[in-house]
């Protein structure tokens, strides 16, 4: 990788080197980002090169370390990328106007079949923006002279976002006392739109800014976005703090209870499914039986001759005594015998939670050593 | 194994916590136990036995008790073919009880109403396996011991035609292959069991066994036998004399003959047996097989063909398979083809509880669960009313 910049002046393309992230069809790409970067290259560099070119091998390979990627660069490699998901829906034989990322990474993943146990190690195809970790652009012109106002603090992004904030708590604090005066004012309760979605981790907030942060200003930060959204705020404020929350998706800690279902003989049944190791099973029990259990059409006599996979069955119904009153039909596949057994076990108690009270099934759920459930029957 | 169930019922909290309730602790609660049997000792009885030991007066009522059998009778009636398990229980409870069951009362209707001067009518029990079919067929047996038949009694069919050491090339008939040690060992056992007709019964031919010895025409078929027992080489041919003898001869009403083959579809499947170049030996070759053919088939008159088919032991047959259709394959259905079918299915509710309270009269179950109700409909799932697995379920308890 040290080839080009060596043979092309000695520039310090230190933004031009690629550390070898493997990509689709980007090697084509490295000469190419090389010979342009160095005409966009920095002539502040270049000047100071003239007089140390002792120093240039070692910013050299310092540079080498660090990876960084100019923006024609990364619009050449969009480019690509786009042309090569023409050429892959090509292959496919399906439509290259509808060809989603999804079924990008479903072609990648029967053209390349990789049996690498690391999921990242094996081929990918994504856009650019996803692959390459997200560069400054230049943060200063030809003059040598900063863009960025705030440009000499060193994080300009956050600074620049803290600034933002604190007007926004100006102006929203501004409202709120002409509010008052004009008696207007009403308690808004804020808890809907926090229930349900967390403020980023500083990790995904130094990717956002492309900044490095300490954890007292991430901490600063979050304060202020919190006094922010505990005033009222308009539509705009709220989108602003909107942009610094994600989801959280909310477990339901309930299992959902069926209720019963009928046939035509006016039989009271309900159907449950399982699954244990790579077996999958579904039951369906009826409410007045004799205790008989069908297994793919067979007797489970005939289909678990070993006692211990009838245990298994047995247990639901033991447990909540009710041995010899529910009649099954289940169907099973996958898996080997045991953890066909326990798949149907785990089935037969989903559908038996219909015929029993919340309590019992808490009371099921949490073990015999939980108080609760009736007393005999 | 499921350890430490605890239920939903209030039991719960009496029982301390570090008990378990399913096979569990060997050790018998003896108090507990004992206060509980003696009481309802007389209850259980009626339910579990009967006193009635004649299989000829077994009726309806009975269906569900076990009737007892005395061990002298034990080893004439049945020198061979009960099954090894029941043998083992017999040694334990030092007493030998059948239970009286819906197919076996069926048979003993029909052999009642056989008329005599047809031919032999054939019945065949099928079932699934651990049903009953040899402990039934056993019944019958017993019925036709006391009524003074003649029994030739194979107990399975299938030791004939596997795991046979010794094949000579049969004397008699060059093709065919002898099996001197199954041979022998079944007519000491057909001796010990028919004693007492041996000795009535003359044969009608004269046998030349070799330069020495024979037999003349009109000795008693005891010689023949001795014969066979003390020449073990002509002990196959020694079977095929007395199975031709008795045929002939039951058809002129001297004594009535019951032909009880266990394990009927070993004749018509496969054998696992090679000759010395390694190609495999069908059925037809064997001499024993070959002359039990010939007993099968319904042209002789004057008693009846009792026989089972069963998938335990046989070679070649999937395991789910228990109709004759799929035993007997197409050859031996065509030729026991006129023949009247008798399922033998798991217990009935009474019959379950009837085996239960037998298991627990003898103390076999120590359980301290085994005799409360939920115990009881424990067992009823697991081994879903099947006898044999019943049994092999209750040896653990």
């Amino acid at each position: 990788m040290a080839a080009p910049s060596v043979s092309c002046g000695a520039a310090v393309p230190y933004r031009l080197f690629l550390a070898g992230r493997v990509s689709f069809a980007r090697e084509q790409g490295l000469w190419k980002a090389a010979a342009s970067g160095l005409q966009t290259g920095t002539r502040c560099q270049i000047l100071r090169l003239k007089h140390s070119p002792a120093v240039t091998t070692t910013k050299n390979v310092a540079a080498l370390r660090r990876e960084s990627y100019t923006v024609d660069f990364i619009k050449k490699q969009i480019e690509e990328f786009n042309i090569g998901k023409r050429h892959l829906a090509n292959m496919m034989g399906e439509d290259p106007e509808t060809f989603t990322q999804e079924d990008v990474d479903r072609a990648i993943t029967y053209l390349f079949p990789s049996g690498l146990f690391e999921k990242r190690a094996r081929p990918i195809m994504k856009h650019p923006e996803e692959i390459f970790p997200k560069q400054r652009a230049v943060q200063w012109g030809e003059d040598g002279r900063p863009f960025h106002f705030l440009f000499y603090t060193g994080k300009q992004s956050y600074y620049s976002l803290m600034h933002e904030a604190y007007g926004k708590v100006l102006h929203a604090e501004e409202r709120q006392d002409q509010l008052r005066a004009k008696g207007l004012f009403s308690e808004k309760s804020k808890s809907k739109d926090l229930i349900g979605s967390r403020w980023l981790i500083k990790e995904e907030l130094e990717e956002m800014l492309v900044e490095k942060l300490s954890d007292q200003d991430y901490a600063q930060f979050i304060r202020l976005l919190e006094r922010l959204s505990a005033l009222p705020c308009d539509a705009a404020e709220e989108e602003f703090v909107g942009r610094f929350r994600r989801t959280v998706t909310v477990q339901s800690k309930k299992h959902l209870i069926e209720p019963l279902q009928y046939d035509e003989q006016g039989m009271a049944f309900s159907t449950g499914q399982g699954k244990r190791k790579t077996a999958n099973a579904e039951a369906v029990v009826y409410g007045h039986g004799s205790g008989k259990i069908e297994i793919n059409g067979v007797d489970y006599l005939l289909y678990f001759p070993v006692t211990q996979d009838r245990e298994q069955l047995m247990f639901p119904f033991h447990f909540l005594d009710r041995l010899g009153k529910h009649d099954v039909t289940c169907t099973v596949s996958g898996g080997g015998r045991s953890s066909q057994a326990g798949a149907i076990r785990l089935a037969m108690s989903r559908a038996l939670c219909s015929f029993i009270t919340e309590d019992e099934v808490e009371w099921m759920r949490q073990g015999p050593g939980f108080p609760g459930g009736s007393d005999g029957k | 194994m499921l350890k430490g169930m605890t239920r939903l019922v209030s039991r719960v909290h009496k029982l301390d916590p570090g008990r378990f309730s399913h096979l569990g602790t060997q050790a018998p609660q003896c108090p507990v136990a004992h206060l509980d049997n003696q009481v309802p000792t007389e209850r259980t009885r009626a339910i579990s036995r009967t006193l009635e030991n004649d299989p000829a007066k077994h009726g309806e009522q009975h269906v569900g008790q076990h009737y007892n059998i005395s061990i002298q009778e034990l080893k004439t009636v049945f020198p061979h073919g009960l099954p090894p398990r029941f043998v083992m229980q017999v040694k334990t409870f030092n007493e030998a009880c059948l239970m009286v069951r819906k197919p076996a009362l069926e048979l003993l209707h029909y052999l009642k109403n056989t008329n005599f001067a047809h031919p032999a009518v054939r019945y065949v029990l099928y079932g699934e396996k651990g049903t009953g079919k040899t402990l039934s067929l056993c019944h019958i047996i017993h019925f036709c011991a006391k009524q003074d038949w003649l029994i030739l009694h194979i107990p399975d069919a299938h030791l004939w035609v596997k795991n046979c050491r010794d094949l000579l090339q049969s004397t008699y008939n060059k093709q065919r292959f002898d099996q001197p040690l199954e041979a022998s060992i079944w007519l000491k056992n057909f001796k010990t069991a028919n004693e007492r007709f041996l000795s009535q019964i003359k044969v009608q031919d004269k046998y030349v066994w070799n330069k020495r010895e024979s037999t003349e025409k009109g000795s008693p078929l005891a010689e023949v036998v001795e014969q066979g027992i003390m020449r073990v080489r002509n002990a196959t041919d020694a079977v095929g004399i007395v199975l031709k003898e008795l045929k002939r001869q039951s058809s002129l009403g001297v004594f009535r003959l019951l032909v009880a083959v266990d394990g009927v579809n070993a004749l018509w499947g496969r054998t696992t047996l090679k000759r010395e170049d390694k190609s495999p030996i069908t059925p037809e070759e064997l001499a024993l097989i070959y002359n039990l053919r010939k007993m099968v088939k319904n042209d002789w008159q004057g008693g009846a063909i009792v026989l089972t088919v069963s998938q335990t032991g046989s070679l070649f047959k999937p395991r789910k398979a228990y109709l004759p259709q799929e035993l007997l394959g197409k050859e031996g259905f065509d030729t026991l083809d006129p023949f009247i079918p008798i399922l033998v299915s798991n217990y009935n509710p009474k019959e379950f509880e009837g085996c239960i309270q037998y298991y627990l009269e003898n103390n076999w179950l120590q359980h301290e669960k085994a005799h409360t109700e939920e115990g009881k409909k424990e067992l009823l799932f697991l081994s879903n009313r099947n006898p044999g697995l019943l049994e092999r379920l209750c040896a653990y308890l």
